[in-house]
Formats: C-alpha cells, structure tokens, sequence
C-alpha cells in the first residue's frame, strides 16, 4: 500500500484511476462544488453504474472515487464498525483501483466514508466524511412526487414536516424519529442526515469537517461545508434531545458513546458496546474496562486476550 | 464558425491529466468550502496569456463538452481561445446567462454579476460559475466576510477587482438560493466566494 502509484494510463489497470473515467469524475466534481455553495441542497448528478448494487453505497463510492487521490488515507465504516462486510469490501476497492493507504485510525484518516454513523472523535480540517445515503429527500415519507418536494424546497414550504412532527407528539407523546431525523441547513435547507442516529446529529453543527453525501440510486449529491449551521427540528415544548443509555460500553465502559445492543444467546442475554469499532478499541488499549471486559467480543482489539 | 486550430501552436495542459486534476479539485473544493482561505492549485498548467495558471488549472479541471463557456473579450480571441477548446473540448457561447462558466481575464472586462445566470429556483446548481482573474489575491483593501465555511470571520484583501465588485457580491449573496459562484484566481492562486459568503461591515 506504499508502493508508489503506477501511471494511471498503465494497460494492466483494465480502469481508470479511482475506477470512474475523467468525465464522470469531473460531473461528479461539479456537482460537489455546486452542492458546498448551497448548504443542504439536492444537487443531480448522473450516477453511474458501479460494481455493487443499489443499496451497498454506490452514492458514497462515487464522491470518494472523484474526490481520492494517490495520497489520500482512507477509512471506511459501516454502523461506525471498520471490520463489517460492506465497510471491508469498499476499503478494499479503493486500495486497489485508487492505490491510497487505508486506516481505521479516525485521526489519521483524510477520506472517512460512513454508512449510518459520525465517528465519536471529533473531526477535523483537512477531513472530508463522505455520508452513503439512501435516500436523500427529507419529504420523501410525506410526499412521494419528486416534482413537488423539488417545489418545497425551492419555495421553503416546510410546514408539512412540522405538521408530521406535530402528528408524532400527538400520537407518541414524544418525536419518535431515532434516525434521520430531518435538519435545517442555515435556517433554509431542509435535509436529510441520511440514517445516521439522531445522536450523531449534534456533531453536524459547525463540524470542522467537509461532510459530502452521495445517493447513487436516487442520483442525488449534497454537502455542508465546515462551521455550518445545523440544527435538528424541534419545538419549544418539545426540545430536540438524543438517546442516552443507563448502561456503558460493556468492553471499554465508555459513558457518552452510541451503543449497540448485542444478543448474546437464546437466554436473553445481552451487552452494549460501543458502534464506534475503533473508538472503543482506542479505549481499551488505553486501559479503559467495562463491566463485561474479558468477554471473548473482547479479542477484536489486538493485544487484548480474555 | 468552424476555424481550424493551428496545433503546432497549442501549449500543453496538465502532464498528468488524471492526477493532476485530482490534486487541483480538491484545493478547489476546500477553496469553496471554506469562502476566502487562499488556496495554491498545483500543478497548474503554463496556460497562454492573457488566462493565469490558476484559471488554465481551473479550466482544464472542471470544463468539458457539457459546459457552455463565457469568456471575456481578451480570451475570446487568440491562442487562450483554442487552448481551451483543444484540452477542454468546451462549447463557447456568446450570451453570459448562457454559461456554466465564466471567464473574466482583467477587472475592465467584467460585466456585472446580474449578467450570468443565477440559476432557478429548483436547480439553484444550474448557475454560472464565474473565473475572475485579479491583479493579486493580497495587498488590496481589506474585506471581512463571513458564513458558511468561515469560523466567525475571514479577512480577504485581492487587488484589482472591478469597482463596486463588494457591493455586487452582497447583492448576489442576498438573492440566496440564486446566485453565482465566484472563483478569484491570480497565478496560481485561487480564493473561492460561494454565494453563501456574507459580507461583513
């Protein structure tokens, strides 16, 4: 992997460089600017067909393939874990077409793309977290014509998600949404943060990070540059609030990270561990515990043995 | 209109047009997502007079055939004309609404913002990207913005801007979802001014 990068023009590639040919990528590269210089915003762009179906993040390995370079570091996470199927497979990819180091070193990566989480440790500039969406359209539950969310959001005519909100306090008590739930982009935009928990919500808000979200099926491409406003849908009387759990990583102990709860056996047995695969590793390596530490879950991170 | 171009005069683009373009996007992209952080685009090509390195590199990275190209009277002629169309391949049009992109070689060649398309109320993505080359990216008045992309406030000072260029920049940015996008390139630097940016009294 730090073999220096052979000409992209080489015969035995069989691709182009980072897979896509020159005039997708600069589409794609288009699409992107013009999606940083409106918050929030739905860019189209002309999603092409990629080794993996609908549905396995072909959104997010479009932006990564036109954004990556020789360079790069890279770091790939599924539901925050970095040895899930999806998140192994795409890593792969990109080491191989894109010849770029990977990591699952939040800190040292430059690329982060995520399925459904925003690692726990905070990002930084000079990062770019690349969101694999499904689907991009807030409205989309509320209403199913694309011509008429397009008016919505051209015409700021939100009342419609309020109203669903409204609907959900009424009948639950509480906005029952967990994940994706809706945001507003600079007081403008209505977005979807694709279905990340509405715990990883928060971290949106004046990240130092460029986020990009990419949905390849729906061909649909936005972005929030870093220090933009990002607020999540509330009302007064209804404060917006994210999940909290009595319990603590099982492994690390961790107090303030999203949870996984994981069956253990037909009895009924169960732990929480951290979603976040490497924040949790970093924690035990660092001497952090939690109460079920020694299980044999435990030997994902090298060094530990129950 | 179809002239011959004299190929033995054509300068080259990028050596390696893969990576360098890779390299110069993302100085591009952290320039529009951050308004106003001075970005140097490398390796930018040794593009033909009166067009700077960092417009050639500009141009050669994002233009293609599906990008109508504005370009103002001292590139619309001459050897900038057919580099551009030789590497980029990009249709020229003579309207400024017409265009995706826009490039202005010097301040006295600016028509004003409200002349390029601002995009529709739909597709606010649809409108000019505007090139405007200035004397330097330093060493001019100072300007305060800010916005999304700034943590509080940014200051920026190019040189040799055309004259009530701020205040065209204001109005542009108050008609928000429309609006240009404004690049300010000179040798090989590059500023970005997304519509979003604020300007800050």
């Amino acid at each position: 992997m730090t073999e220096a990068s052979p000409p992209a023009n080489l015969a035995e590639r069989y691709y182009n460089y980072a897979y896509l040919d020159e005039q997708t990528k600069r589409m794609i590269r288009r699409a992107i600017l013009k999606a940083l210089a409106i918050p929030g915003y739905q860019a189209p762009f002309g999603s092409r067909e990629m080794p993996v179906p609908y549905g396995w993040g072909t959104g997010g390995i479009q932006l990564t393939a036109a954004i990556i370079g020789p360079d790069d570091v890279y770091k790939c996470i599924d539901q925050g874990a970095d040895d899930t199927t999806n998140a192994v497979s795409i890593r792969k990819f990109f080491a191989k077409v894109a010849d770029v180091a990977t990591t699952e070193d939040t800190s040292d990566a430059t690329i982060i793309q995520t399925r459904h989480r925003i690692p726990e440790q905070s990002l930084k500039a000079g990062q770019v977290l690349v969101f694999q969406v499904p689907q991009p359209e807030p409205l989309r539950g509320l209403e199913a014509r694309e011509t008429e969310t397009r008016a919505m959001h051209a015409y700021e005519e939100y009342g419609l998600q309020y109203v669903s909100l409204y609907e959900n306090i009424s009948a639950y008590g509480r906005i029952a949404a967990t994940a994706g739930y809706p945001v507003m982009i600079e007081e403008r935009y209505l977005m979807s943060p694709s279905p990340i928990p509405k715990f990883d919500n928060p971290k949106m808000d004046d990240n130092e990070a460029i986020l990009l979200f990419g949905a390849g099926r729906e061909k649909r491409i936005y972005a929030l540059p870093p220090h933009t406003r990002v607020r999540s849908l509330d009302f007064e009387d209804y404060p917006f609030e994210v999940q909290s759990w009595e319990e603590n990583c099982a492994l690390c102990g961790a107090e303030d990270s999203y949870l996984d709860e994981v069956v253990l056996d037909d009895a009924g047995n169960k732990m929480f561990v951290c979603s976040d695969s490497h924040f949790c590793g970093e924690r035990r390596k660092a001497g952090h515990s939690g109460p079920m530490a020694g299980h044999q879950l435990d030997q994902t991170v090298e060094g530990n043995t129950p | 209109m179809t002239v011959g171009i004299d190929l033995s005069k054509v300068r080259p683009g990028f050596q390696d047009p893969v990576h360098n373009s890779q390299s110069v996007f993302r100085a591009i992209m952290e320039a529009v997502a951050r308004p106003g952080m001075q970005v140097t685009l490398s390796p930018a090509p040794t593009s033909p007079a009166p067009l700077c390195p960092a417009a050639g590199a500009v141009a050669l990275t994002l233009l293609d055939f599906e990008t109508p190209v504005w370009l103002s009277p001292a590139i619309r002629e001459g050897e900038a004309r057919d580099w551009l169309r030789f590497h980029c391949g990009c249709p020229l049009v003579d309207e400024t609404e017409a265009s995706a992109f826009a490039f202005i070689s010097r301040a006295d060649e600016a028509p004003p913002l409200s002349a390029f398309n601002p995009g529709d109320a739909k597709y606010p993505d649809r409108s000019t990207t505007v090139i405007l080359q200035v004397l330097s990216l330093e060493g001019g008045s100072s300007v305060r913005l800010a916005g999304p992309g700034i943590k509080g406030e940014r200051i920026i000072a190019p040189r040799g801007l055309p004259a009530d260029f701020w205040d065209q920049v204001a109005e542009n940015g108050a008609a928000f979802q429309f609006g240009v996008d404004i690049l300010l390139v000179a040798e090989e630097g590059l500023i970005g001014l997304p519509r979003t940016v604020r300007i800050q009294s």
